[in-house]
């Protein structure tokens, strides 16, 4: 599954790395690195992780099918 | 048929051509599809795959655990387009509204939205850039390039640069345990972006970690062995380094080249627009169907004066992105105007270095809160007596507060809002290297929340 943060709108409340420390993780004291590309096991532990968000800036991909072009198409 | 009549013809039938698959044409995109516009959707992307996310490519990814190609971006909704990927855009046509491909082939638009972005700045020396361990990092195929070569524990990494990418990856290199030499032309660190008294700061804490900072020298020379491998840099002070990788963090170029010959006011610093995101052409008028978005956008901020500035920050594509989306499919009266207070952010050496408004736009700094030597402090920028900008090292929750002093024009130095009064709170010439933005005083305030609420007013100078 895939995740972004808006680390502009993030202020390091650390609630995301409570919920789902396998995907949100707190560098030094307030900054926060996350993966990505968090595994679909995962995917419960990130939504409650992005509804307990005080900013709401966490991301999840919301789309059942893709709805993207097949990787490496030229055209 | 009426203008409403139009644009409802427009939503329904439209083309759209979106010219740059990143974060700033897919979120577009799929605002265009939110406000109901139903036409058809062409992506234009140089890049291969599917849109992906920057900023985790010299942060997780360097570190090692993420792969390269695990950020690609979360889908908010389907956005049903058409995509052509792999191949530059090569000329725009404003004469018979076509986006010209560099293979040649022609894509017809109602209505455009440029979202190039910027490319990573090379070595300047093309046969030194293609040595064997000389890195740019922009792109996953540069961050996995790079990735590999850390993991292969070099003896040394030499970083030109540093700005903010240059500063991160050196924190890297030192989390990963390399020896690491940054070589900056300006005195300091971060210099460029926040001035003298936070470049101080940000050196102290490299040397802290370790970091070889060298700061007022120039690297002239990358010097290979007879494999074609990078083994040493020369610096204009005359002294050498032995380095097996090299990363040029020396910025970016925007990726303007393509519209030559256009008629659009665009060149090295962007592409002018309105703070609608709508073109200027060459003249200054506006377009009516040309829209940009993103890093390449060089758009006028208001609250500074309504200079020209292009941003090169995350929350600054997402946010230009849909102003311009929602004002391709409406009509003049309902467009909004992008007026949102820049934030930056970026991690290095453990701390969150975060800014709002613009520090550049400054000509004194002070410390209004926190202490400096804790690493855990908030710096305000002020020019002629109102508050410009804020930087906050590990106090993010704060930057809120800085940015409704800057909407407000607010007197500076602000009072310090908390207890946590710094030891010393005199404010300093903020001192820029290069030539300062400078400006008269503030003439314009910002009322209103949401985006179809926010609008300018005339406010009175404090003194």
């Amino acid at each position: 599954m895939r995740v972004v943060v808006d680390l502009s709108r993030c202020q390091g409340y650390a609630q995301c790395a409570f919920l789902a420390p396998d995907v949100f993780r707190m560098h030094g004291e307030e900054a926060l690195m996350y993966d990505p590309n968090a595994d679909d096991d995962r995917r419960d532990q990130v939504l409650r992780a992005a509804a307990a968000c005080p900013v709401q800036a966490i991301l999840v991909d919301r789309l059942e099918k893709r709805d993207a072009p097949a990787e490496a198409s030229p055209s | 048929m009426t203008s409403a009549d139009n644009l409802q013809a427009f939503k329904r039938d439209g083309r759209i051509v979106v010219v740059g698959a990143s974060l700033a044409g897919l979120r577009a995109a799929e605002t265009l599809r939110d406000e109901g516009f139903a036409g058809s959707l062409t992506m234009i992307g140089d890049e291969l795959g599917e849109p992906y996310d920057r900023p985790p490519l010299s942060k997780q990814v360097l570190t090692g655990w993420v792969p390269a190609g695990g950020t690609k971006l979360p889908r908010r909704r389907e956005i049903d387009a058409e995509w052509l990927l792999g191949v530059p855009a090569g000329g725009l046509d404003l004469a018979t509204n076509h986006v010209r491909l560099a293979d040649g082939r022609e894509v017809p638009f109602d209505r455009v939205l440029i979202s190039t972005g910027v490319r990573a700045r090379p070595w300047f020396v093309e046969s030194e850039a293609a040595l064997d361990g000389v890195f740019v990092v922009r792109t996953r195929e540069h961050a996995e390039g790079l990735q590999r070569a850390l993991a292969a524990g070099p003896s040394r990494v030499l970083v030109i640069g540093a700005g903010f990418t240059g500063s991160e990856i050196a924190s890297i290199c030192r989390e990963r345990d390399i020896p690491v030499t940054v070589a900056e032309l300006a005195p300091a660190p971060l210099v460029g972006a926040l001035g003298a008294m936070i470049g101080e700061v940000a050196a102290d804490m490299q040397r802290a970690h370790g970091v070889d900072l060298r700061c007022g020298v120039k690297v002239t020379r990358l010097e290979g062995d007879a494999q074609g491998r990078l083994r040493r840099a020369h610096f204009d002070d005359g002294t050498t380094i032995d380095a097996d990788v090299a990363v040029v963090a020396l910025g970016g170029i925007r990726n303007t080249e393509w519209l030559r010959g256009s008629g659009l006011a665009a060149g090295v610093w962007g592409i002018a627009c309105d703070t609608g995101c709508r073109a200027l052409d060459l003249n200054g008028l506006i377009t009516d169907d040309i829209f940009v978005a993103g890093d390449v956008a060089r758009c006028p901020n208001p609250i500074y004066e309504y200079r020209l500035i292009s941003l090169e920050h995350w929350a600054n594509a997402v946010e230009q992105a849909e102003v311009a989306a929602h004002n391709m499919v409406s009509g003049q009266a309902d467009r909004w105007p992008h007026l949102t207070i820049p934030v930056f952010w970026s991690i290095q050496f453990g701390v969150n270095i975060k800014s709002v408004g613009v520090p550049t736009f400054a000509d004194e700094v002070v410390v209004t809160q926190g202490s400096v030597p804790d690493r855990r402090f908030v710096a305000a920028y002020g020019y002629r007596g109102r508050v410009t900008a804020a930087v906050s090292f590990n106090s993010a929750k704060w930057l809120d507060h800085y940015r409704q002093l800057i909407e407000t024009a607010a007197p500076f130095p602000p009072p310090c809002p908390t207890p946590d009064q710094p030891a010393d709170s005199k404010p300093a010439p903020v001192d820029f290297p290069g030539p300062a933005l400078l400006a008269q005083g503030a003439t314009v305030v910002v009322t209103g929340h949401d985006p179809s609420e926010r609008r300018v007013t005339a406010a009175y100078q404090h003194r």
